[in-house]
C-alpha cells in the first residue's frame, strides 16, 4: 500500500485581524481566525488527487499545534484524507524548522510514508525549510517548490520552479519528501458528505514535548510607519524643476 | 458566524465543529465561484446553471434530508447556515436551492411512493435533474385554495388542465411539482415531466427582482399522467402549505445572508468614504444607523438559530415558521434599504449589492406567502379570529 503524509499547518488568515499579545512575542490568539496554510492545501489536494489515481492508497494529514488545529485536521478528513495525526504540544515556542522537522520526523518515522507533502512555506513565520530538513532525517529523497508531481512504480516525478522562470524535472525514488508551491492544483471544498463521514474517522494524538528549541523570538512588533510629505510650491516651472531634482537626487530613478 | 459577518450574541459558540465547516464551505463557494459571477447574470436576466452540479457535488440540495433520500443529513441549523451564505451571494442563487430542497425533494421524500422516491431524489439531490415547483395561478396567489388548475381522473391516467404563474426554475426544470383540484375539489399533487404532450413552459420577462433566477409559466393542456406520477400520501392544500413551510424556514436563514452582506458592505464604505474633515461612519447618523443594523441583523439570526433548534427536534411549528419568515425578509428590507442610503450615489449601482439585494427582497417578501398573509396568519392565532373569507 502507498502511503501518503501530508503536513497541514493553522495559521492566521490573511484577512484575520492580528494584534501583538501583551507578551510582545506572539499574536493575541484569542483574536486570529485561523485556517489552513495556503499552500498545504494545495498539497494536500495534490495527495488525495494522487491518491485517486492509484490502487490502495492512503493520506494521512498531520498537523503540529495545540488543540485548535484538530479543525483543520477534520477538514483534511472531510476533504478525504483517511486518518489524522495531532502532534499536541501546547506552545508557540517552537519555531526553528530544525526542531519542529524534529518533532515530525520522530512522529512519523514508524509510519514508513512512502510520500511526505507540505506546503512550501507557512504563511505566518515563511521558513520554507521544514518539509526538506525533515525528509533529510528521514533519508527520504526531497524535492522543493513543486508545481506537478506524477507516481511511476517507485519513483515520483516532479517539475520543479527554478528562479527567473525556468523549471526542471526531476525524478527521485521514494520514499521522498516534497515541498508543494501554490496553485499547482485547485483545491476542492469539502462536500457535505465528507465534513459528516469526517466524524468517523481517526485522528491519533501524540504529546510532544517542547523543551528542546534552537530559536527564541524576543520581540514581535508592527513596523512603524514613517511618511514623510514635503509639498512642492511655486509656479508651474519651478515645481518641475524641483520635482526633477527630488527623482534625481533623493529617490534616485 | 463571526468569521463571516456579525455575530454580536456569540451564536458562534453554538455551533457544532460540522456546522462550522459547512458554514466556511459555503462562502468559499459563494465567494469563488457565484460572486464572479453574479453581476453578469443579474443584468442579463440569466442563472448560471453551470453552477447546479457543483451545488449538487457539494450536497447543498435538501441537505436536510437523509442521504439514502438524496440529502445528506445535516442538522437545519447547517441547512440554515448553507442558505444563510447562498443568499449572501444573491436571493436567486438560494432560491434555485430552496426550490429544490424544500419544494421538490421535500414533498417527493414525504408524500410521494417508494418508486418516486428511488426515481427523483438522488438524481434532483446531485443537481442531475432540475425541478420546479407550481401552486400559485395568475389569479390565485395568496389565496391557492381557490386554484382553477383541475386534474380529472381517465382510468388509470390523469387528466390536468390549467397554468400555473411565477414559477421559479420553471423552464428550466426537468420535472414539476403541481397541484391541482379534482372532480371532488379535493388538491392532489402530481409529478410532471418536461416534454410530456400538453406541458409547456414560458419564461416570465421585465422582472426588475430576482434577475439572477428563472421565473416561468406553465401551461398544460390536456396533459396524461399515469396515476403512478401523483404523490399518493397527501390530500389537501396541506400538501402544498407543508412544502412552503420548510421553504419558509430556509428564507429566515436566507435573508440574514442578504442582511450580512448590506451591512458589510455598507460599514467598509462608511468607514473608508470620507466627507467634510471625517469618515461618514464618524457621524452619528451613520452610527444609528449602523446600530440598527446589526441589533436586528442580531434578532434575526437569533430567531433563526432558534427556529433551527426547533425544527432539529421537530417541535417547530408552522406559526413559528410564519413569524421568522415574516420578520426577517423586513429586517432584510429595512437592512438592505439602509446599506444604499450610506453607500449614497455608489450605492445605486450594480457595483455594491445592496441594490441588487434590496430589489430581492422585495419578491423575497411577496412569496413564500405574503408580508401581510403571515401577519393574518399570526393574527388569527393571537385573537382566534380568522380575518380571511373563506
Ligand atoms: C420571483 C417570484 C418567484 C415565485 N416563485 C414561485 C414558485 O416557484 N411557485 C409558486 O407556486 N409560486 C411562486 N411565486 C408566487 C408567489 O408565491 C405569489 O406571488 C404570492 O403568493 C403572492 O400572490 P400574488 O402575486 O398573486 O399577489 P396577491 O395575492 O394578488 O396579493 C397582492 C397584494 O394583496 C395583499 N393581499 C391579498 N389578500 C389579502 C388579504 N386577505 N388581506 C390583506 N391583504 C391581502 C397581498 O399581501 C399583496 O400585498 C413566485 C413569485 C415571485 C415574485
Amino acid at each position: 500500500m502507498m502511503k501518503i503524509a501530508v503536513l497541514i499547518k493553522q495559521v492566521p488568515g490573511s484577512e484575520s485581524p492580528l494584534s501583538i499579545a501583551d507578551s510582545n512575542v506572539w499574536l493575541d490568539e484569542e483574536k486570529v481566525a485561523y485556517i489552513m496554510n495556503e499552500s498545504d492545501n494545495y498539497a494536500l489536494e495534490e495527495a488525495l488527487l494522487l491518491k485517486e489515481g492509484t490502487q490502495d492508497c492512503e493520506v494521512v494529514v498531520v498537523s503540529l499545534g495545540p488543540e485548535r488545529v484538530k479543525k483543520i485536521i477534520r477538514e483534511g478528513l472531510a476533504k478525504g484524507a483517511d486518518r489524522g495525526m495531532h502532534l499536541n504540544i501546547n506552545s508557540n515556542d517552537v519555531t526553528d524548522p530544525l526542531s519542529i522537522a524534529k518533532i515530525f520526523a520522530d512522529a512519523l518515522k514508524s509510519e514508513n510514508f512512502d510520500l511526505i507533502l507540505s506546503g512550501l512555506q507557512s504563511d505566518d513565520l515563511g521558513h520554507g525549510q521544514t518539509g526538506i530538513i525533515i525528509g533529510e532525517l528521514l533519508k527520504m529523497s526531497t524535492g522543493s517548490l513543486a508545481v506537478s508531481t506524477k507516481l511511476d512504480g517507485d519513483q515520483i516525478a516532479i517539475k520543479q520552479e527554478m528562479e527567473a522562470g525556468f523549471f526542471q524535472n526531476v525524478r527521485m525514488s521514494l520514499p521522498a519528501s516534497i515541498t508543494i508551491q501554490s496553485g499547482l492544483n485547485t483545491p476542492r471544498y469539502p462536500s457535505l458528505k465528507g465534513i459528516m463521514g469526517a466524524k468517523k474517522k481517526e485522528i491519533k494524538t501524540l504529546d510532544i514535548d517542547s523543551s528542546d528549541q534552537k530559536l527564541k523570538i524576543s520581540k514581535l512588533y508592527l513596523p512603524s510607519s514613517s511618511n514623510e510629505i514635503t509639498m512642492i510650491d511655486g509656479s508651474p516651472d519651478q515645481i518641475v524643476e524641483n520635482l526633477v531634482k527630488v527623482f534625481k537626487s533623493e529617490i534616485k530613478i | 458566524m463571526k468569521e463571516f459577518g456579525p455575530d454580536y450574541y456569540n451564536i458562534t459558540e453554538m455551533l457544532t465543529e460540522e456546522e462550522l465547516l459547512i458554514q466556511k464551505t459555503a462562502n468559499d463557494f459563494v465567494l469563488n465561484e457565484f460572486k464572479p459571477l453574479v453581476n453578469e447574470h443579474y443584468e442579463n436576466g440569466t442563472f448560471p446553471k453551470e453552477l447546479i452540479p457543483k451545488l449538487g457535488d457539494l450536497g447543498f440540495m435538501g441537505s436536510s434530508l437523509p442521504v439514502e433520500f438524496g440529502g445528506s443529513g445535516v442538522s437545519n441549523v447547517a441547512y440554515g447556515l448553507i442558505l444563510h451564505e447562498l443568499e449572501r451571494g444573491d436571493s436567486g442563487l438560494r432560491s434555485f436551492a430552496s426550490v429544490q430542497g424544500a419544494l421538490v425533494m421535500y414533498p417527493i421524500y414525504a408524500y410521494g411512493s417508494n418508486d418516486q422516491k428511488k426515481k427523483w431524489l438522488k438524481l434532483l439531490g446531485s443537481g442531475n435533474k432540475i425541478g420546479c415547483f407550481g401552486l400559485t395561478e395568475s389569479n390565485f396567489g395568496s389565496n391557492p385554495g381557490s386554484m382553477l388548475t383541475r386534474c380529472k381522473k381517465d382510468g388509470d391516467n390523469w387528466i390536468i388542465n390549467g397554468s400555473k404563474m411565477w414559477i421559479t426554475n420553471g423552464s428550466i426544470a426537468d420535472i414539476a411539482i403541481v397541484w391541482a383540484r379534482d372532480e371532488e375539489g379535493l388538491v392532489r399533487g402530481f409529478i410532471l415531466e418536461k416534454g410530456m404532450e400538453g406541458f409547456s413552459a414560458s419564461d416570465i420577462h421585465g422582472k426588475l427582482s430576482l434577475r439572477c433566477s428563472i421565473t416561468s409559466e406553465l401551461s398544460f393542456e390536456n396533459v396524461c399522467v399515469p396515476d403512478s406520477s401523483r404523490l399518493p400520501n397527501v390530500e389537501g392544500l396541506k400538501g402544498p402549505l407543508s412544502c412552503l413551510t420548510q421553504a419558509r424556514f430556509g428564507i429566515s436563514w436566507g435573508m440574514m445572508g442578504a442582511a450580512t452582506d448590506c451591512y458589510q458592505v455598507a460599514l467598509n464604505y462608511a468607514k473608508e468614504r470620507k466627507q467634510f474633515s471625517k469618515p461618514i461612519a464618524a457621524y452619528q447618523l451613520t452610527q444609528s444607523k449602523l446600530a440598527n443594523m446589526l441589533t436586528r441583523i442580531t434578532e434575526g439570526q437569533l430567531m433563526a438559530y432558534q427556529l433551527a433548534k426547533l425544527k432539529d427536534d421537530e417541535r417547530m411549528n408552522f406559526l413559528q415558521v410564519s413569524m421568522a419568515k415574516r420578520n426577517n425578509c423586513m429586517i432584510a428590507r429595512d437592512v438592505a434599504k439602509t446599506a444604499r442610503e450610506i453607500l449614497g450615489g455608489n450605492g445605486i449601482t450594480i457595483d455594491y449589492s445592496p441594490i441588487r439585494h434590496m430589489a430581492n427582497i422585495e419578491s423575497v417578501f411577496t412569496y413564500e406567502g405574503t408580508h401581510e398573509m403571515h401577519t393574518l396568519i399570526l393574527g388569527e392565532d393571537i385573537t382566534k379570529i380568522s380575518a380571511f373569507d373563506n
